[in-house]
């Protein structure tokens, strides 16, 4: 007996929306054994590290903090991926909306007034889409291949970010710290609940689900991108104007990310630091491709990823495993999802063996044989 | 500028290039199968922490790299099975062989940051004390002169070997290949695993002999830098050669640049590696036609086999 793998005549609709679910719960039974394996009881530390980081009100929220930037870059990256255009920058966007989003309200600091904030976040959208701005020109102009420039942009973004917090932008008066001033009332996020870190930032991951949803599925210009991702020569002949449309993904998505830079900075940090972002813009690119770069999935897939950094968190408090786990689950979640897609396009059949097929009578139907003797 | 400082820089030079030459012939090698790997960050990270885990407890650094080697295959192993057996796409594969090493490469590596091994002082008898080039080329430690011999080998390999041909033949066209009776799955899971066992002992190099220790994410982008390394030298091995000590001297540039007295800001400077890799992809890349020229033809795409 041999299982094999069969392509199927058409995609299926049902595994596409149950290999994330699969791949989820793959995912978590080898976290199990893991835990298994470095002596913590398995679904104690499982109860840690999913269960307690959702077990009461402000935890929920504090999630929701997390959700809003990995959805945000999600929202952009989908964009991107339905187009084929491979942005990895997700993170340098993130940073570097979060640092001209910083130079702003440093530069504003005395100013006062409602409109502050949207300034500094709007400084924050436009930051993002610049450096965004630079893979788009290098692949419609220069045919850089766009995973390798992304990558080195955000190397580079976050060691301009390093040099900002330890020179130009550095508090004086914050005894050498690495970290600028704090940000002044107005420059900060309203919070939306009393007594939590929830903040104005959510709102906007959901308006951007929205947007996102709405530009894709109801509009030209997502059907354009859409067409461009499935066949680029298709829509080389119709006439898409393909530079358009990669300058556009990626403005959309460097925004999105500049926008959830800008956010945290103002947001839970309220102050420009050298950590603002725990990898948001590489999980980001899992949970576009979890959500099935589906708005609604990415929601769905934000708020897995968000669990599983307010896990690691916990692990680390309470059982002293180290905070890198979330990074093992992140790989394992992406890397059964992949497996978990082939099934997708594939059935698994299970061969007979050929001795049994021997065994089996051979039936010939009469009527083809007439046929074929005509 | 004095000759002992030109000496100083080039031995840093091509101490900074051994680790990226090792990864990018590895990742030649494998793209010349027609596989396009990017998870050799992921990977060299893995090399790195188990190298140096190894090393530290057994006290032999020989032990160690064997084992940042198998660290690399395994994870190269874990990629060919994904990619070769569920025809899962390559890039993001790749991507996440990256994000998974980074992650589990912190993980099991946390009781180790801040241990340090001892470092090695290998020098050529006799060579290395001819002033000068001494210094800069008879100094460093062995595994700069096994890279340059794995260069030589793998250069060969391909120029005059009949296993380097089966290997181009597949990447440029595994239908034709497999209907020569060459089993396209083999081949390529055999690039693979070359190309993770070098991903692995580049980790080792780092965390073995450059720095010895261990730190999250010591790779710093290595591996990145290695993959558009081979698209720089066209997939031909003497180019990678002369891409990677390139490489290695756009990192110490802070070093060259303190020496002629200019104070520039080291985060910005440590900016270089990757501006330049840019810098370089969009100078080879504008023109396309020589990336289809060079590039074989199967890169990227899975290969479904008739059975």
């Amino acid at each position: 007996m041999r299982i094999k793998l069969e392509a199927r005549g058409q995609h299926s609709k049902l595994m596409s929306y149950m290999s994330p679910i699969i791949a989820a719960v793959l995912t978590i039974f080898c976290g199990a054994l893991l835990f298994w394996i470095l002596d913590k009881p398995p679904l104690q530390t499982l109860h840690t590290f999913l269960i307690m980081p959702i077990s009461d009100l402000y935890s929920i929220t504090e999630l929701l903090v997390k959700a809003g930037p990995i959805v945000l870059c999600a929202m952009g990256l989908s964009i991107c991926f339905k187009a084929n255009v491979w942005n990895i920058g997700a993170e340098g966007q993130l940073l570097m909306g979060g640092l001209v989003g910083s130079c702003t309200a440093l530069w504003l600091l005395d100013a006062q007034g409602i409109w502050v904030l949207p300034v500094v976040l709007l400084a924050g959208i436009l930051g993002g889409a610049a450096w965004a701005a630079i893979p788009a020109f290098l692949k419609n102009y220069c045919n850089t291949n766009e995973i390798l420039s992304t990558i080195m942009l955000n190397y580079i973004s976050l060691n301009i970010l390093l040099h900002a917090v330890h020179g130009p932008l550095k508090d004086p008066d914050g005894f050498n710290f690495p970290e600028s001033a704090l940000f002044s009332d107005w420059q900060i996020m309203p919070i939306i609940l009393e007594g939590t870190r929830l903040h104005l930032g959510v709102c906007f991951a959901l308006l951007a689900m929205v947007a996102v949803w709405v530009l894709m599925s109801k509009t030209f210009i997502g059907f354009q991108l859409k067409v461009l991702g499935g066949d680029e020569r298709s829509a080389h002949f119709v006439g898409f104007k393909e530079k358009r449309l990669v300058w556009l993904c990626l403005f959309i998505c460097g925004g999105l990310a500049g926008l959830a830079g800008a956010g945290e900075v103002t947001g839970p940090i309220g102050q420009l630091v050298p950590n603002i972002s725990p990898g948001y813009g590489y999980a980001a690119i899992i949970v576009a491709f979890l959500g099935r770069l589906h708005p609604l999935g990415i929601l769905f897939a934000g708020l897995l990823m968000a669990l599983l950094y307010m896990g690691g968190e916990m692990v680390q408090i309470q059982l002293d495993l180290p905070k890198a786990i979330t990074g093992v689950f992140q790989g394992m979640l992406l890397l059964f999802l992949l497996i978990c897609d082939v099934l997708i396009a594939y059935r698994l059949v299970i061969e007979k063996p050929l001795s049994k097929m021997i065994e089996e009578p051979l039936r010939i139907e009469p009527r083809a044989i007439a046929i074929e003797g005509k | 500028m004095d000759i002992d400082l030109i000496a100083n820089i080039l031995f840093a030079t091509v101490r900074m290039g051994t680790p990226l030459l090792i990864v990018a012939i590895g990742e030649l090698v494998c793209e010349k199968s027609g596989v396009l790997n990017l998870g050799q960050e992921g990977m060299m990270l893995m090399g790195a922490v188990v190298g140096f885990m190894i090393a530290f407890h057994t006290d032999s650094l020989f032990i160690g790299f064997i084992g940042a080697v198998a660290a690399g295959v395994l994870m190269a192993l874990l990629f060919a099975v994904i990619t070769m057996n569920f025809y899962a796409n390559q890039v993001a594969t790749g991507l996440a062989l990256t994000i998974l090493g980074v992650g589990l490469s912190g993980f099991i590596g946390r009781g180790y940051v801040g241990e340090a091994l001892s470092s090695v002082d290998f020098q050529i008898p006799l060579l290395s004390s001819i002033p000068f080039f001494g210094k800069a080329l008879f100094s460093h430690d062995l595994l700069v002169y096994i890279s340059i011999g794995l260069a030589i080998t793998v250069y060969w390999f391909f120029k005059s070997t009949r296993a380097g041909l089966v290997v181009k033949a597949v990447g440029e066209s595994p239908e034709s290949a497999q209907s020569l009776g060459l089993s396209v799955l083999k081949v390529r899971y055999l690039a693979i695993i070359f190309g993770g066992a070098m991903a692995g002992l580049a980790g080792g190099y780092l965390s073995l002999i450059d720095t010895p220790l261990w730190a999250e994410n010591m790779t710093a982008g290595r591996g990145w830098i290695a993959l558009a390394l081979v698209v720089f030298a066209s997939w031909r091995v003497e180019r990678a050669v002369l891409g990677a000590y390139l490489f290695g001297f756009m990192s110490i540039m802070h070093m060259v640049l303190q020496s002629f007295g200019l104070s520039v800001s080291s985060n910005l400077l440590a900016t270089l590696p990757y501006v330049a890799t840019v810098v370089v992809l969009v100078l080879l890349s504008r023109n396309q036609q020589r990336i289809k020229l060079f590039a074989p033809m199967s890169l990227g795409k899975s290969f479904h086999s008739a059975h």
